[in-house]
């Protein structure tokens, strides 16, 4: 537990009174978003994400597996954040506390629900073999604000994720040739066809043509539109969005509100111990929907989209 | 293709990745990545990707792992669930915790931690990528971080692995030459007093390799020596100029 000395509470919400907040953004202002792609070559989809100083990267990892028994046509999904010592002087190392588990659940809640990874689409056989997803949050550096951190992290991962099918093809890995076919089938998508009906296939798995690999265009994850999570936080009836981790230590309440291109809601979370208003609560709605526009312009453009 | 078919050695002496037998990966370092820590590093080796934090020296607890005389040293090398092929699952296991223990030990011996009774100084290493190497690079990390931290320190620590492969030593071996290899042997050393702080070695070499191996790691380390003290002023050194400028 961070201790943010009275005095520090003191100066926040004086300044708040003036309209102002301690780093001179506005209310509904973010803090800089940066957002790289691609920088863990040994992970399938991997994106760092810093938001002021908050710092954070995910990694996606995909393998092979049987689905789970009650949905037994759909792909598996997973979610998991670390909070290590790294990342803060309050963070210990040990299994994951409270507070990572709602990060990784809230995350999760937002790809699965809003359906942005299509998992009806990771089936090869089913009831047998489906794509499993592991999508792994590893906080760098925190200064609040995890929660849109971690989901614009997911999604520029997932968004840049390659299927690994080569890695996966051949002794040990688990695919085969007729599991592409199965899939195809299930799912037309034109990229796997074009990759198993390549001349030379058959060689590669053999092993007798490892050049093919990189001439053929990766499988990118079936993904639908993203909705992008903005979070607000409310301290003495002053609601400001991203907040940074000194505000978010004296936060009264918080409100994650996700929206998607259409400007429809997709996923919220209210979380601490204070309350809101219906009026505050179409504040902060507003707010994410215009900062969502912003995020997601950002996203697209780093992701070539 | 079978594994027995890849040359480690080509006929010109040269390795997989182009290097000859004396010639480390390609390294940077950079001192004071992270704003939360009190020190940061960040380290590429080859396809290794690091971050190393410290905090400290700050209470122990729970109290009864204080000691009354000086401080305790406490690394933690911990890898990230996507930094190899197949994933990790998150947390320590077994290699995680016994690597963290050999850096703990390697550290504690050039940190003054007489000066700090009651008190911890915690070194969080975490690998985002691997790819070969890992402790050594994840312990010269912790040396520029330690700096970067301010904790008084006899020396910063260096590491650096030799190996054989193909009946040959050579220096700093990549993931192939790891997996196909004859012998590894990790080195880390007090570069100034040439202190052996962690050294262990897994393989079968001769004592005369080893004698052969064993330097050199050392000249290794003393190359990746000069790269973090150049990380170090680099950082230093550009906060007094902006200083002089305003």
């Amino acid at each position: 537990m961070t201790i943010t000395p009275a005095i520090k509470k003191d100066y926040i919400t004086k300044l708040a009174e003036q309209g102002k907040r301690v780093d001179g953004r506005s209310f509904d202002q973010y803090r800089p978003i940066e957002i790289e792609t691609g920088i863990v070559k040994q992970a399938e989809g991997s994106a760092r994400v810093k938001i002021g100083n908050t710092q954070l990267i995910v990694g996606i990892k995909m393998g092979v597996g049987e689905p789970f028994p009650d949905t037994p046509d759909c792909g598996v999904l997973s979610t998991a954040a670390e909070f290590v010592p790294l990342a803060s002087p309050d963070f210990e190392s040990g299994p994951p506390r409270e507070d990572a588990i709602e990060l990784a659940r809230v995350v999760d809640r937002g790809v699965r629900e809003s359906e942005v990874v299509d998992i009806k689409k990771l089936v090869m056989t089913p009831g047998e073999k489906v794509w499993l997803v592991f999508i792994d949050i590893h906080i760098l550096d925190y200064d609040g604000n995890l929660f849109d951190a971690a989901s614009l992290g997911a999604l520029a991962a997932l968004m840049t994720t390659k299927i690994p099918i080569f890695r996966l093809l051949g002794p040990g890995g688990g695919l085969e040739k007729s599991d592409l076919e199965a899939w195809y089938n299930t799912t037309k998508i034109q990229d796997i066809y074009d990759l198993y009906s390549t001349p030379g296939f058959e060689e590669f798995i053999a092993g007798n043509n490892p050049e093919m690999a990189k001439n053929v265009k990766p499988v990118a994850l079936p993904m639908t539109e993203p909705p992008i999570s903005c979070t607000a936080i409310k301290i003495n009836d002053y609601v400001r969005f991203d907040p940074s981790l000194d505000e978010e230590t004296i936060a009264d309440v918080r409100l994650t509100v996700a929206t998607d291109h259409k400007g429809d809601l997709r996923a919220m979370q209210k979380g601490l111990s204070g309350s809101f208003s219906r009026e505050e609560i179409q504040k902060v709605i507003n707010g994410a929907l215009v900062n969502g526009q912003e995020i997601r312009k950002q996203l697209y453009a780093k992701i070539g989209k | 293709m079978m594994k027995s078919d890849i040359k480690l050695i080509n006929s010109e002496g040269k390795r997989l990745d182009g290097r000859g037998p004396e010639d480390l990966r390609k390294i940077k370092i950079e001192s004071g990545v992270l704003h939360r820590a009190d020190g940061s590093c960040y380290l590429e080796w080859g396809g290794n990707k690091i971050y190393a934090a410290v905090y400290g020296p700050r209470e122990a607890v729970p109290r009864h792992c204080q000691n009354p005389l000086r401080a305790i040293v406490q690394a933690r090398y911990n890898m990230a669930a996507f930094s190899v092929e197949d994933r990790k699952r998150p947390g320590p296991d077994r290699r995680s915790v016994e690597i963290s223990k050999v850096i703990s030990e390697a550290l504690e011996r050039v940190i003054l931690t007489e000066q700090f009774p009651r008190a911890t100084v915690d070194v969080n290493i975490e690998v985002l990528a691997a790819e070969a190497g890992t402790r050594c690079a994840g312990l010269t990390a912790a040396g520029v971080a330690l700096v970067d931290a301010g904790i008084p320190m006899r020396d910063i620590p260096v590491a650096c692995a030799a190996g054989k492969i193909e009946d040959q030593i050579v220096l700093d071996l990549g993931k192939l030459e790891d997996n196909l290899g004859q012998a590894d042997l990790p080195v880390a050393i007090s570069p100034r007093t040439g202190e052996v702080l962690l050294l262990q070695m897994d393989g079968h070499l001769t004592h005369d390799e080893f004698d052969k191996a064993f330097d050199l790691a050392v000249k290794g380390c003393r190359f990746v020596s000069d790269i973090q003290k150049q990380a170090i002023m680099h950082k230093y050194q550009s906060v007094v100029a902006t200083e002089v400028q305003e």
